[in-house]
């Protein structure tokens, strides 16, 4: 009955078309296209529930019947296919007659709970039994009522709603990957459901309820908080990963009551991560500041936004006249504007200091002058399901990226083989064809060996560095991985958020570079949030905007191993947003001054930074300001403001725009937002994946530690507003930090019956549960980054793990 | 014990006898198709376990053909040949489809009902016998019929039922 969801290609020769006629109107239409697709393209509407143009036909709620000449009996028009001469009716009376039918027939079981229904007004069933329903049922006998079983966080069910379309379950085969719901029972007692009470656990699961044509699987967030017809909805752009999916936010009054997928083919298509869809919470919480606040002999007072610039400008200003411009430091969040970090930097260059960053998550700088001029994908995103083989680097690409592991799967399932060198055997919704697991110190290893299995071909990439690869011998999947890359004509190489963040970042990326190169691959790189503005900004220490030479300065690491006396921090909270947390809370205490910009009240429960910020500016999160980001393709979005800022919050181009002002700098005189593009544009810049050199300079690896962490930040800690979107912490995917080991390991360190473990890394201690995983390599220890229990622990290497006192 | 990541494998739950003859059913289709065997590895298990599938023996089977629970699930719901509750040693499935019923099974089901003591869908105190409501199993031109526990009985009076059912152990 299935059949596989149409692959798009580019038009089609004509002898592919034939001729047919739709209520009259005659058409050219694709071979094998089912009738429904050709309508639609028409614009003729044929009413339908379980038909969706990115699921495999099923066929299986009959709501398209129409009527087709010749054909005996009325067709459905989603599993017609089209042929030469065919004549098709969608609004005769036949076809009138039998839509009508199955109408009656789906609204037997249906309970006419409109009135309480969130779905109400924006409900395919509703709209359609208005147009083909009878005002009065003949059904007078009892309705079935499904139970309903509790699946999580996100998504709440009404199963006695449901008309059994299976798009849900269609979503979770074919786009998700991973199938938890189904239909259980027959005939009168089929449910949909999970059968046994289980939270889903894809990242990509809020999608069924944009999918489902009635009230059975709705936003639990936003239940029961308002009408679809109460809603205005913006135009927005996601803040959370490098993809920039495409949202509507839908405000009632200023409140942003829920956001859903705008439709863009080229990006999000017409799916949504959950992190997108339910980060909204957040800009609604109780956390969020307000009003300016200032503290002075330890005590925190609420000022108005004069009173707080006025001193943030004369801390600065002190801070630069008694130790030099030098001594300032600025860090900026990914998840920034582009005008934001534009302004950011202008600010502190301005001023004299060189010293901004956004690379709060990289710890290996040693590539910066090389650098291209900002991290690119290598390909459109839309480009990524035509690679024939990819090879993911140091990437949790399904949870870190989710729209980019839904367009890889794509591919996947076209016949891609993907394989990977990870520090950990993630749970990809496919089979990898070839994987190399294994420590972070030999991953990189693994890749300059997969680098010598290819040079074969390419004998010039050993060329500048031969002592690096003259020892290394490639192990099978080594050089199966080589072989497939090679091998196919479209191939990529993806550098995750791990690579970004691995101590020798800098070495993967240049062996990377060679890879792709010896392969013939694209080679793409992946930043966090919209760390592609951050680059062309010039939120960087080495490079102005758009990669111009500019003052230069310290990254964000030299700025926590070197702590400056000034810090103005935008939108992070350095603990959690820097892989080195407790370097950064180090440096933040040593600080004699810090201003920071923030969405969110700092919690003393997560950070100190109610004991060392000076100043606390209520900045606005993505839904209330104007601003623009660009993803890893390269592509600028520029959005406005969805909301007016909540309390006395002010977008940040305006808070540095002032500050500006304030500490007598000139060139902070815009008037709109626009002015600050106009100047900070420098027209169309090239996209390049290379760097500009290679420089191998380093040793290829240093020394592995008996126990090695690794650290990886979940996808709900990534930054401080999906860290307080109370759905998203509820889910499966963030349960509290781990400790996390495989069986063997644990053996070797005798804790087979700890429940319980105390780990030290660096100078940080953490006590947290441990758990058996078979995923994660010998010799390492995974915990979590992005965490308050764990942000203390060095994040790379040597690492300690014992049964917690008491445990 | 140390907790795990993921939930403890099931696949011990599965008798080596079992598993053997699930890997006969799984020969018969080509290697990637292995999910192709899951009724008769739904079967297996069920007759393992004394005639009905727990979730346990259902996730056991999900692991074992690499499939999702929840499409195994699926499965065993659908039919009626499988149970998700325990049974009596005797499964007794008496069809009241069309043909049936023009035949006079509704005297077969009440005298069932009596002569046990329990409705259609129950099992009797003793465990011994479970009756259960079919619909047509292919054998109209007997009827009314019975199946008991595999076993097709026709053209069945109240007297060749109590026979029937009386020469059960
Ligand atoms: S829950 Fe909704 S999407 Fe799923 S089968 Fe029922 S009606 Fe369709
Ligand atoms: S839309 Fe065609 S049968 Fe459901
Ligand atoms: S109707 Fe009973 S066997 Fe066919």
């Amino acid at each position: 009955m299935t059949t596989k969801p149409q692959p798009k290609t580019a038009e089609p020769p004509p002898s592919d078309l034939i001729a047919i006629e739709i209520n009259g109107r005659s058409m050219q239409a694709r071979k094998g296209s089912m009738v429904i697709q050709v309508a639609d393209a028409a614009g003729i509407y044929i009413p339908r529930f379980c038909y969706h143009h990115k699921l495999s036909i099923v066929a299986n709620c009959r709501m398209c019947l129409v009527e087709i000449e010749r054909a005996p009996k009325p067709m459905p028009a989603c599993a017609t296919p089209v042929a030469a001469g065919m004549k098709v009716f969608t609004h005769s009376e036949a076809a009138r007659y039998s839509q009508k039918a199955v109408m009656e027939f789906l609204l037997i079981n249906h309970p006419l709970d409109c009135p309480i229904c969130d779905q109400g007004g924006e409900c395919p069933l509703q709209d359609l039994a208005l147009g083909y329903g009878k005002d009065v049922s003949r059904y007078a006998e009892n309705k079935r009522v499904v139970a309903d079983l509790d699946i999580g966080p996100l998504i709440a069910t009404d199963m006695t709603r449901c008309i059994h379309c299976t798009r849900c379950v269609r979503f979770g085969q074919e786009i998700a990957g991973i199938m938890e719901l189904g239909a259980t029972g027959r005939g009168e007692h089929m449910e949909i459901g999970t059968f046994i009470e289980r939270s889903v656990s894809s990242e990509l699961s809020g999608n069924v309820i944009d999918l489902c044509p009635v009230g059975a699987l709705t936003s639990k967030p936003f239940r029961f908080t308002a009408r679809a017809w109460e809603l205005i909805s913006h135009d927005a752009v996601s803040p959370h990963d490098c993809v920039g999916s495409n949202l509507n936010v839908q405000v009632r009054g200023r409140r942003v009551m829920r956001v859903l997928p705008r439709e863009n083919e080229a990006i999000n298509e017409c799916w949504l991560s959950d992190r997108d869809r339910y980060s909204y919470e957040a800009v609604n919480s109780d956390e969020r500041l307000q009003v300016p606040m200032i503290r002075i002999n330890d005590r925190w007072t609420e000022v108005d936004w004069s009173t707080a610039l006025e001193f943030a400008a004369s801390g600065l200003a002190r801070v630069i006249d008694q130790h030099g411009a030098d001594q300032l430091g600025a860090l900026a969040a990914p998840g920034s504007t582009l005008e934001e970090f534009y302004l950011l930097q202008k600010l502190m260059r301005s001023l004299g200091s060189g010293n901004v960053d956004h690379r709060l998550r990289q710890v290996d700088f040693s590539d910066d002058d090389v650098a291209p001029v900002y991290p690119w994908l290598g390909q459109s995103i839309a480009d990524l399901e035509n690679l024939e083989a990819v090879l993911l680097v140091g990437s949790y690409l399904r949870k870190d990226q989710p729209i980019l592991g839904h367009r890889v799967r794509k591919a996947q399932l076209q016949g891609a083989q993907v394989m990977a060198i990870n520090p950990v055997d993630y749970d990809f919704t496919y089979k990898l064809a070839h994987a190399v697991i294994t420590n972070p110190l030999e991953m990189v290893k693994s890749l300059a060996r997969v680098a010598k299995a290819l040079s074969a071909r390419k004998p010039g990439i050993l060329a500048q560095k031969p002592e690096w690869f003259s020892a290394l011998e490639p192990n099978p999947a080594e050089r199966a991985i080589a072989e497939v890359l090679a091998g196919k004509d479209r191939s990529g190489v993806l550098l995750g958020n791990y690579a970004a963040s691995h101590p020798q970042a800098a070495v993967i990326r240049v062996l990377a570079e060679l890879v792709a190169e010896a392969a013939d691959a694209t080679l793409g790189q992946l930043a966090e949030g919209n760390g592609v503005g951050g680059w062309l900004g010039g939120c960087v220490p080495h490079r102005g905007p758009a990669g111009t030479a500019a003052l230069s300065g310290r990254t964000t690491q030299a700025m926590i191993d070197e702590p400056r006396r000034g810090f103005v921090v935008l939108g992070a909270e350095p603990e959690l947003d820097c892989l080195d947390g407790a370097g950064a809370r180090r440096a933040m205490e040593a600080a004699e001054f810090v201003v920071m910009l923030a969405v969110f009240k700092p919690s003393s429960a997560t950070t100190r930074a109610l004991e060392y910020a000076d100043v606390l500016l209520p900045l606005a999160p993505f839904t209330e300001t104007e601003g623009t980001f660009v993803n890893c393709e390269g592509r600028a979005q520029s959005f406005a403001n969805a909301t007016r800022p909540l309390g006395e919050a002010r977008p940040g181009w305006k808070i540095l725009r002032v500050l500006g002002n304030h500490l007598g700098q000139s060139g902070f005189d815009y008037v709109s937002i626009d002015d600050v593009r106009a100047e900070l544009d420098r027209g169309q810049i090239a996209p390049s994946g290379r760097l500009k050199h290679r420089a191998l300079a380093q040793r290829l690896s240093g020394e592995r530690p008996a126990l090695a962490r690794i650290t990886e930040v979940p996808l709900y800690a990534v930054d401080s507003c999906v860290r307080r979107a109370p759905g998203l912490q509820r889910t499966t995917d963030n349960p509290p930090p781990p400790v996390r080991m495989n069986a063997r390991q644990i053996e070797a360190l005798g804790l087979d019956d700890a429940q319980q473990v105390t780990v030290r890394a660096g100078e940080g201690e953490a006590t947290l549960p441990l758990l058996v995983d078979p995923r994660v390599p010998d010799g390492c220890v995974w915990v979590p980054g992005g965490y308050p229990q764990t942000f203390a622990l060095a994040p790379h290497g040597a690492t300690s793990v014992i049964k917690a006192a008491g445990a | 014990m140390t907790a795990q990541t993921s939930p403890v494998s099931s696949i011990d739950l599965i008798s080596p006898d079992s598993r053997a003859r699930i890997d006969d059913s799984i020969a018969k289709y080509p290697p990637e198709r292995k999910q192709a065997a899951v009724m008769a590895a739904l079967l297996i298990v069920q007759e393992q376990n004394g005639g009905w599938l727990s979730t346990e023996l259902m996730d056991a089977v999900a692991e074992y053909l690499e499939m999702p629970p929840i499409a195994v699930y699926e499965v065993a719901t659908f039919y009626t040949l499988y149970d998700l509750e325990p049974v009596g040693r005797h499964k007794v499935y008496v069809c009241t489809n069309i043909a049936c019923m023009l035949c006079g099974c509704q005297v077969i089901v009440d005298h069932l009902q009596k002569k046990l003591g329990i409705e259609l869908g129950e099992t009797t105190a003793d465990r011994k016998f479970t009756i259960k409501e079919a619909e047509c199993l292919a054998a109209c031109g007997g009827a009314p019929m019975f199946m008991v526990d595999g076993v097709y009985y026709e053209n069945l009076t109240p007297a060749k039922v109590d026979e029937i059912l009386d020469s059960l152990e």
